[in-house]
C-alpha cells in the first residue's frame, strides 16, 4: 500500500475513537434515562428492564412542561427579533451608501470582543428599575436591538446578491423597504435558515441571562435554569437527572440530523473572510 | 460594495432600518460599558443609593482570595483550552479532508456536543466526573486503580478544560474544513511536482492558506474562554455561590447577582474586558508581523 493509504486507514481509526468520545457521553445519557433506579449503577450499556417511568415522575417533581414551553417561547421570540433587526441592519450596510457607513461596521464588528459580563451588570439594573426582574422580557428583548454577529453574517450574504436587482428595481419606483422585503429577504432563505438557527440555539442554550433574571421560579424560568435547580434538589439520583437532561438534548439533536446542512453552513458562513 | 445613495425621503428608511441596531449599539454596547465603568467606581446593593467609592473597588481586587483564585483559574484554563481546542479542530479537519467515506456522520458526531446545551450535557459530565461511583471512578476501580476527586480543587482544572474542549471542537472544526476546501487543489500538484513532502505540503501550503481561519478561531477561543461559565457553572458550583474552580465570569455572578455587590462587580468585569480587549490587541499585532507568510 501507499504511504497515503495507510494515512487514510490511521486518520480513520484515530477520528473513528474520536467521533466515539463525542457521541459515547449521549447513547449514556438516553440508556440511563430508560433504567429503573435500582440499576442506576449498574453498567450495562443495555437495560435489563426497560422502563420510561423517569419520564413522567420528572413531569411530578416539577413543571418542565411549563419550563420547556418558556424555553421555546424565549427562543422563538428571539428568533423573529435577530433576525428582522439584524438582517435590516446588513441591509442598509450591504446595499446603501452613507456617510459614516464604514466606521459605523467597523464599531459593530469591534462590539464581538465585548463580553457580555460587561454589558450584563447595566442591563440588569435598567430592567430592575424597569420592574422587569423576574420577568421574562429581559430574556428576549435585547433580541430586538439587533447584533453584530447576525448583521455581519447577513451582509455577507447580501453582498453576493447583483446590486443590479436592487437598482433595477429603484428604477420602477420601489422603496428601500420594498427592495428588501420584496427582493432581499426572499433571496436569503439559506442565510435566514442558518442564522435562525444560530439564534434559536443562543437563546434555548442560554443559562446566565436566566439564571440572573429569574433564579428559582420554576413556573416562569427555562429549562436550563430548571435543570440547574433540579440538580441541586435530586443531584446523585442519574436515571432521573438523564431523563431531565434528554428533555432538553433531544429537540436539538433531532433538530440537528434533519437540517445538518443549515447548521453546518451557518458556522461556515460565519468564517471571515 | 453597495452603490445605491438614498435620496429624498429614503433617508428615512434608512433611518429606520439601522435604528434597532443603533440602539443596541449605542445603549446595550456602547453605553454598557461607559455605564459598567462609571457603576465601578461606586458602592452599590440596589437597595440603596450609590455611594462613590473612588478607585477603592479596584485596589480590594489584590486582596479578594475568590476573585484572585478566579484570575489565576481563568488564566490558567486558558493556557490550556485555547491551544487544545484549536490543535485538536484543526487536525480533525485535516483528517476529515482527506475524502474518507462517512465524512456527513464525522462531521455529525464532532458537531454534537457544539448544538447540545451545556447546561443538559453538564449534567451527564457530573456524573462522569462524580467522586462516589462515577464512571470514570467505576472504570479506575474496574482496573484496580484508586478513585479520584476529579471536581475537587486539585483535579478540577484539567476536567474542566477537557469538558470545555470536548463541547468546542465542533465548531473550531468546521471552520477549519471550509477553509481547508477553499485551498485550490492546483497548490498541492505543483508542490508534488517540484517534490514536496508530506510534512512541507503541511508546512509551505496547507498551514500559510489556512492562516485567516487559524487566527480568526484562535482569536475567537480565546474570547470564549475568558468567558467560560456554563460547564463551570453546572460541575463546580458548591454551597454559598461558591466554586472549587471559579472563574472570572464565575467570580463575576457571585459578587453581583448573588451578592448583588454592583461596584465590586463591574469593577471586575472592567479587568476582564481590559484583559480581552489587550490579548485581541497582541493577537492582531502578531497577525501583522507573521502576516507576510500568510
Amino acid at each position: 500500500m501507499t504511504r497515503n493509504a495507510w494515512g487514510d486507514i490511521l486518520a480513520f481509526a484515530v477520528l473513528t475513537l474520536g467521533a466515539l468520545a463525542m457521541i459515547g457521553p449521549f447513547v449514556w445519557m438516553i440508556s440511563t434515562s430508560l433504567k429503573p433506579v435500582a440499576e442506576q449503577f449498574d453498567m450495562a450499556l443495555i437495560p435489563q428492564s426497560l422502563t420510561f417511568e423517569n419520564y413522567p415522575a420528572l413531569f411530578n417533581i416539577m413543571p418542565f412542561h411549563l419550563m420547556i414551553w418558556n424555553s421555546l417561547k424565549i427562543a422563538l421570540i428571539s428568533v423573529v427579533g435577530q433576525l428582522l433587526t439584524c438582517s435590516m441592519a446588513a441591509f442598509i450596510f450591504a446595499v446603501v451608501r452613507f456617510p459614516g457607513r464604514n466606521i459605523l461596521f467597523v464599531l459593530m464588528l469591534v462590539t464581538l470582543m465585548v463580553p457580555g459580563q460587561v454589558t450584563v451588570i447595566p442591563q440588569f439594573i435598567i430592567f430592575k428599575t424597569l420592574g422587569l426582574y423576574g420577568t421574562q422580557a429581559p430574556l428576549y428583548a435585547p433580541a430586538f436591538l439587533g447584533g453584530a454577529f447576525g448583521t455581519f453574517l447577513m451582509r455577507q450574504y447580501f453582498m453576493t446578491i447583483p446590486i443590479e436587482l436592487a437598482e433595477a428595481a429603484r428604477i420602477d419606483g420601489a422603496s428601500l423597504a420594498r427592495i428588501f422585503f420584496t427582493i432581499y429577504l426572499p433571496l436569503s432563505k439559506p442565510a435566514l435558515a442558518a442564522f435562525a438557527i444560530f439564534a434559536f440555539l443562543f437563546s434555548w442554550n442560554d443559562l446566565f441571562s436566566a439564571l440572573i433574571y429569574l433564579p428559582s421560579d420554576p413556573e416562569k424560568t427555562t429549562l436550563n435554569v430548571g435543570l440547574a435547580l433540579f440538580q441541586t434538589q435530586y443531584g446523585g439520583q442519574w436515571t432521573l437527572m438523564m431523563a431531565a437532561s434528554l428533555i432538553s438534548v433531544a429537540p436539538i439533536i433531532i433538530a440537528f440530523f434533519l437540517a445538518q446542512r443549515h447548521f453546518v453552513q451557518g458556522i461556515a458562513m460565519s468564517g471571515f473572510k | 460594495m453597495g452603490s445605491l445613495r438614498p435620496l429624498g425621503r429614503e433617508r428615512w428608511w434608512v433611518l429606520a432600518f439601522l435604528l434597532p441596531s443603533l440602539i443596541g449599539l449605542a445603549l446595550g454596547t456602547l453605553g454598557s460599558i461607559a455605564a459598567t465603568i462609571g457603576i465601578s467606581f461606586t458602592d452599590w446593593d440596589l437597595l440603596t443609593s450609590p455611594t462613590a467609592a473612588g478607585l477603592s473597588n479596584y485596589a480590594e481586587l489584590p486582596g479578594d482570595r475568590l476573585f484572585m483564585k478566579s484570575l489565576v483559574n481563568t488564566l490558567a484554563f486558558a493556557g490550556l483550552y485555547v491551544p487544545l481546542t484549536v490543535i485538536i479542530s484543526l487536525w480533525v479537519a485535516m483528517g476529515l479532508n482527506r475524502k474518507l467515506p462517512g465524512l456527513t456522520l464525522f462531521r455529525m458526531a464532532f458537531f454534537l456536543p457544539t448544538v447540545s446545551s451545556p447546561t443538559a450535557v453538564g449534567l451527564l459530565w457530573t456524573w462522569i466526573y462524580a467522586e462516589d461511583r462515577g464512571l470514570l471512578n467505576e472504570a479506575i476501580k474496574a482496573v484496580g486503580g484508586d478513585p479520584v476527586s476529579w471536581l475537587g480543587p486539585d483535579v478540577a482544572l484539567y476536567s474542566i478544560v477537557i469538558v470545555n474542549v470536548w463541547g468546542a471542537i465542533g465548531g473550531g472544526m468546521i471552520i477549519f474544513l471550509a477553509g481547508l476546501q477553499a485551498i485550490p487543489k492546483d497548490y498541492y500538484e505543483v508542490a508534488r511536482l517540484d517534490g514536496a513532502s508530506t510534512w512541507q505540503l503541511l508546512r509551505f501550503v496547507t498551514l500559510p492558506a489556512l492562516m485567516p481561519s487559524i487566527f480568526f478561531q484562535t482569536v475567537l477561543t480565546t474570547i470564549n474562554a475568558f468567558q467560560a461559565f456554563d460547564y463551570i457553572y453546572i460541575l463546580t458550583r458548591i454551597g454559598n455561590g461558591n466554586s472549587t474552580m471559579p472563574t472570572l465570569v464565575f467570580s463575576i455572578y457571585r459578587s453581583g447577582f448573588r451578592f448583588f455587590r454592583m461596584g465590586d462587580a463591574a469593577a471586575q468585569a472592567v479587568v476582564l474586558t481590559a484583559m480581552i480587549f489587550v490579548l485581541t490587541a497582541v493577537y492582531f499585532r502578531m497577525q501583522k508581523r507573521w502576516g507576510a507568510t500568510g
